[in-house]
Parts: structure tokens; sequence; C-alpha cells
């Protein structure tokens, strides 16, 4: 773990507000993990209102997505994408009306109390929630487990650096995160619930621990480090167990939720509401004004940049997600999509030739001098450094050998090298090529 | 807004180490101890150093130049093998015997294996054995402290080898003599204090960490105990603290783990404990730390870090 230069300090105390409506939204059919929904709802001409499902599928694993403003179906084409470049997507033009769908009518305690696991799953999965943490796996799989869950560990890290949004929400919107661990420890029915939360957000850890009092769950302060939001590393911090190398949480009995998703659950259960919307952290030092905003889904990154102040300085990259993880991006012209955490946009004014500041994948690479900062440090105890060299000899085999496939991308190595190595880079990159290979 | 984003793959953010950072600082770690080692043994040491750093930076810059690599001279590892060969000779060999074993440094034992990075022997320490083999007469002979003439003393070392004294005091000194520098040597081993300040400054900043140099002179202090019987005495002469601070730690070629660093270290306090014990020469740091180098593949090959989420 390393503790980074976080910057959270630029949106931490700002409260959660919404976006203006957005004209045009851009919905992607590809917002979850599989493939992208193949049975579109609505053709160019219908007629949307907000919250009303514009596209599913009928087999594997997919999440249904749903019109986020009300309008007029525009067209049904290729659109970019943060994730994959372009994908076809559904654009809707806004009415400006912003009319609710009649089905989204808030369900009464009385109601929530009488859904069996099995409605409440049903509603999870027509609601379109996957994980907002950023893999996006649809969440009604991971409320379906084959085996019994001993363990549900609420994962309130949060430790990419600049994002906020799950700070906010633990913050903002106590009660409604509990309601809806309330409602998962309902459906999976675990014998200890834990909250995760890295100890650099004492307000947080406060709230959620008088919130959590009265259901004896354990709230559990973790060192702040990256990457410590990590599924792998919360589960070892919190329960100090290890999920054996190519196996799932499941396996050993446990889940992890991040709080984002909880509140998403939250919504759909009580509220009726899909998930259309969502908290983004928008970031940097570029911006005048960096807010948590509630964005709807399919909302260009421009129309969301613009409500945060004029620019000061024209950023260098835009990076959708955190700085670690996060996948930069061409234009300002992409639609946010469920996954979408954060928009930080980066610039080079912090980089000095010495200090640590936005890697704009300029820096010239030198030769591995083997300093061990990233066998040091791989949360999954990798020889990063090993594998970026076999790859470099094209010896994929000796790379699996060295166990590339554990290799959960956080990018440490490449944060922490002194030679500028592309180390994870090469890595996923080559994690792609085995993995077809192997098919 | 016009597209002119920066596309690449993430992370998008970068720490504050480099390698000239790293680099600098251990030069600047070792300026302590270059700054005594002068004041003891007289302005002919401060040529010495500037005539190793000169060749050593030269000769990388030529050999980068015509091998149309980019030119990293300024990056400070020149300058730091060319420092440390220095502190590896005494003060009063001839500069241009400094200069053939910082060219012999750079061109044979870093260059010729692909720059930074590739090598295997520690460049300054392969350097001076070279010189070692090819001019022996200039490195055996060492001067007495604070004289600033070319008046020869042996080193504590020689003199316990050669039978010539049986403990420091037969030698005429204390041990904060040859904790502090008063006695013949090398020009950059004599101040074990300046040094340790080095190595303090160096662990700080984290760029060594204790496990390298702690094994080595723990190595050290054991065995002398058990065969020679006097540890401090052995901990505090010749270049044990100068080796196992800021020459066994060398990144390139000291083991990549943790655990595989601290049988690096117990391997090269062992080779430098047979060596001064039984060998042919009063000191064995150099050679030991040249051994061991040529045993890190293997080390590396077996002590592997512990996987998550493997064996369990």
């Amino acid at each position: 773990m390393i503790k980074l230069q976080e910057h959270k300090d630029l949106t931490e105390d700002k409260n959660i507000e919404s976006a203006s409506l957005p004209p045009r939204v851009f919905i992607s059919l590809q917002q979850h993990l599989g493939k992208p929904l193949d049975i579109i709802k609505v053709k160019t001409g219908d007629l949307v209102k907000r919250g009303q499902c514009l596209a599913a599928s009928d087999k594997g694993l997919f999440s249904p997505v749903h019109a986020s403003i009300s309008g007029v179906v525009k067209g049904i084409g290729n659109y970019p994408h943060p994730l994959i470049g372009f994908c076809r997507g559904i654009a809707v033009e806004g009415d400006a009306l912003d009319e609710g769908h009649e089905a989204m009518v808030p369900r009464s305690p009385e109601e929530v109390d009488a859904l069996s696991v099995d409605e409440l799953r049903q509603v999870v999965f027509e609601a379109g929630i996957v994980g907002l943490g950023g893999a996006a796996f649809p969440s009604h799989i991971k409320l379906t487990p084959a085996r019994p869950i001993n363990d549900f560990i609420v994962n309130g890290a949060e430790c990419e650096p600049y994002l906020t949004t799950d700070y906010r929400l633990m913050v903002e919107k106590p009660e409604q995160i509990i309601k809806g661990v309330k409602l998962i420890t309902k459906i999976v029915n675990p014998h200890n619930c834990y909250i995760a939360i890295e100890d650099n957000k004492p307000q947080a850890i406060k709230i959620m621990r008088e919130q959590a009092r009265a259901f004896n769950w354990e709230v559990v302060v973790l060192k702040t480090g990256y990457p410590q939001g990590g599924e792998k590393q919360v589960i070892k911090s919190c329960l100090g167990r290890e999920v054996p190398s190519g196996k799932l949480p499941f396996d050993i009995g446990v889940l992890v939720h991040n709080v984002a998703t909880i509140y998403a659950i939250y919504e759909a259960v009580y509220l009726r509401k899909p998930l259309y919307e969502r908290v983004i952290t928008v970031s940097g030092t570029c911006l005048t004004h960096p807010k948590n905003i509630l964005a709807r889904i399919g909302t260009p990154v421009k129309d969301l940049v613009q409500q945060c102040g004029p620019l000061i300085r024209e950023p260098k990259k835009i990076i959708m997600g955190g700085p670690m993880m996060g996948i930069a991006q061409f234009t300002m012209d992409i639609p946010v999509i469920k996954g979408t955490s954060g928009i930080i946009l980066l610039d080079d004014t912090e980089a000095g030739p010495w200090h640590s500041g936005p890697r704009l994948g300029l820096d010239k690479e030198s030769f591995c001098v083997r300093c061990g900062e990233c066998v040091e440090h791989c949360p999954v105890g990798l020889n990063p450094g090993f594998i970026a060299l076999a790859i470099a000899k094209d010896r994929l085999d000796l790379a699996e050998e060295y166990g590339i496939l554990d290799c959960i991308e956080c990018g440490l190595c490449a944060y922490l090298c002194p030679s500028r190595r592309n180390i994870v880079q090469a890595i996923k990159a080559a994690k792609v090529r085995i993995r077809s290979g192997k098919k | 807004m016009a597209d002119k984003y920066i596309v690449s793959s993430s992370p998008h953010f970068v720490g504050k180490e480099s390698i000239p950072s790293i680099m600098w600082t251990v030069n600047i770690a070792l300026l302590p101890a270059g700054i005594i080692g002068i004041a003891v043994f007289g302005k002919a040491g401060f040529w010495l150093v500037a005539a190793c750093i000169l060749t050593a930076m030269a000769t990388e810059y030529v050999i980068q130049k015509g091998r149309r690599q980019p030119i990293t001279v300024s990056d400070g590892s020149a300058f730091m093998t060319g420092l440390l060969l220095a502190f590896n000779l005494p003060a009063y060999c001839p500069l241009w015997v400094g200069a053939f074993g910082s060219f012999f440094a750079i061109a044979i034992c870093k260059q010729a294996f692909g720059g930074l990075g590739r090598n295997i022997f520690n460049p300054a320490l392969a350097g001076r054995a070279f010189l070692m083999a090819a001019w022996p007469k200039y490195l055996t002979v060492f001067n007495k402290p604070f004289v600033y003439d070319a008046v020869t003393q042996a080193t504590p070392l020689g003199l316990l080898k050669e039978g010539k004294a049986h403990s420091v005091v037969d030698m005429g000194l204390t041990y904060w003599d040859l904790f502090l520098g008063n006695k013949s040597g090398c020009l950059g081993e004599v101040c074990i204090f300046a040094l340790l300040l080095g190595g303090i400054y160096l662990l700080y900043k984290k760029i060594i960490t204790w496990h390298i140099p702690i094994s080595f002179i723990l190595t050290v202090a054991v065995f002398t105990q058990i065969f020679k019987g006097d540890y401090l005495f052995n901990i505090l002469s010749g270049g044990l603290v100068l080796g196992a601070v800021f020459m066994a730690t060398d990144y390139v070629t000291s083991p990549i783990t943790k655990i595989g660093q601290v049988i690096f270290g117990v391997l090269c306090g062992l080779l430098t404990s047979v060596i001064r014990i039984w060998g042919g020469y009063p000191e064995g740091v150099c050679y030991a730390i040249l051994i061991a180098n040529a045993t890190v593949p293997l080390i590396d090959r077996f002590v592997k870090p512990r996987r998550y989420g493997v064996g369990i």
C-alpha cells in the first residue's frame, strides 16, 4: 500500500449538487460487464420518459439501461464510449420537461418489507444496477451467490486520488445507505457485516458508526493507502483472509459491494428508481469549481465540465475514473456511463522533473534498475518488473508463470517506477493476448 | 473545445522518484565521507576524486554518443561510479590509475553490458578489482592520516594480517580513532561516522532499506567475533561500512526481494570474514560483494515474493 497525493481536498467538502438537465444524452448499450444489449425497446422518433427502459437482453450477463431524461429518440447508432472507443447506443433529445416514468412511485416501508428475497433481486435487476466502483458487474448476479455468504463488506474505502463520491454519499445519505445494506443482508443473509472506510475519512467513519450501531455492524477503519479499496485488498484488510488465486470472493463466502452501488439499490427498492443518474466527482486543478455532481447517465463530459466554471488552464488529459485506473479520453463529447465515478482533468503544471504529478504518457522509459519498488509494494505479491521484462522478450509463458493473471491492474508499479517503465500497461496488453489465446 | 487530449493507458499519475533523483541523493549522502576523507589525506584526495568522476562521466558520454544512445551523463550514475571508485582507492594513488579504473568501470563493467540496469557487477568495485590486478603496488600503499604528504602507513587490517599488531592498543589507536577516521586506509572508507550519517540519510529518504547493510555488518560481526574475538575492530576497520551501506546496496547488482537482500547481505558478510581471516588479502569487502553480485540472478530465481491468494 502506498499513500498517494490524494487531491481529495478539491471536492471532499462540496455537497453533492444536481447537474443541470442535459439537452441530449447518449445511452450506451454497453454499460455492464458482458455483451452489449441486443434487444432495443424503442425506435427513432419514439417519445421516452425518464426512467423508461430502453434496452435489455434475454441471455447471458447483462443489465438493462434506462432513459435518463424525457424526450425523443433521435437515433440509434455508434457513439463514443469511454472504455471501448465507440459502441452502439441510443441518443435521446431532451424536451426540457424531465418527465418521470409513471412506474416510479416510491414504495412505503411496509411494501418494502413485504418484498421477498427473489422479488428484491428482480427489482435490482430491472433497475439496471451494476457495480459502481468501476467494474460494472451486474449487481443482481452478485446478490445470487452460489454459496452461502458469511461476510458482507460495504466498501467505502475509495482509495483512488481525487474521487470523493462514496465519501459524500456516506456523509450526506447515511440513512439511505444503511437501508440499502439492510436490503442486501435480507437477500444474502450474511453472518457478519462490515463497513470498511479508510482513516482519511473521519467524518464518514463517525457518521456510519452512529448509523451502524443499532444493527451491530462493525465499521472497520482501514489504513489509508492505495489500492486499499480493491476487492481483494479490502477483504484481506477486513477479514485477514485472502481470495485464492483465480477464485472469486464468493468462493470464500464473502460479498463486497461499493457504497454507491448500495445507494443505487436503496433507490431502486424504496423509490422504484432505475439507475439513470449517479454521483460523479468532476475535479482537477484546471477547474475553477471542482464538484461532486449528480449527473444523468449519458451526459456528455463537456456539459458537466462546463458546470464547474470556466477552465483555468486547458487540460492535457481527460480521465474517466480515477487517475490510477481511469481511462484517458480523446474528446469531451464522451458520455458518462454507469461505471463513471469521476471525471478528472489533468495538466502538467504540477509535474516538475523530480516531483510527482500527472503522467502524461510522454515520459521516456529507461531500463529497469531493479530497485524493487514494484515488488515491494505490489498488492498481490507479484514481481511486476520481471513480468514486464518477460513480456518485452515476448515470453508470455514466463509472464504467466510469474502470475501475470493475478494482476489487479492497480498501476502502483508504473506509478512507483523511477525508470518510468510502462509496467502495468504492458501487463494489461499481455493479459488480453494471453486470454484471447486461450479461447 | 478542440480534441487535443493526450490518450495513454493508466496510471495517469506518477511518483516522485526518478533515476536522477535517486542517484543524486546517494551522491549527496556520500558527501560527508568525501569531505572528511579529503580533510584526512589532503588535497591529493580531492584531485583523485575529480579525476575519477570526470573520467567516468566522459567515458559514459563518449560511449553513449558512439552507440547513438540517449545521453544520460547528467543522471548522476556515472558520477557515483567515479566517486565510489575514488573512495575505494588510497588517496595518493596516481591520478592516471584512478582515471584508468574509472574508464574500465564505465566502459567494460557498465556500458559493455548495455548501460545502467544491465550490468552484473558493481562497476566501481569491478574497476577497483581491475586496478588491483593491473597495478597492485598503487593500491596497497596507504598513507598516514593528517600529515598531507606521501608518508606511508599500513592500515589497521594490514597490520593485523601481517601479524605486526594484534589489537587496537598495539597499533597505538583507539576505537574512536577507527570510528572518526584517524587511521590509514582508502579515501572514502576512513570515517565511519560520516558514512553512517550518509547511510541514515539514505534510510530516511527510503533510497535503501536496512536489509543489506545490517545483515552484512552483523554477519561480519558475529563471524569475526567467533574466530578473532574482536567484532568492533572488524566493523570499524577497512571498507566494511562503505561497502555495506553504499556498494552492496546498489540496486542493479543486488536482489530484488527483501528476503533475497538479507541472504545477499549474509553472503557478503561471510565472504568478507573468510577473506579477512584466512585469505591472502587483509581486506575482503570488494571481492565479497563482487562474488555475491554473481549470485544475484540465482537468488532472484528462488526467492520470490509471496503471492496473494496462493498456497492458502
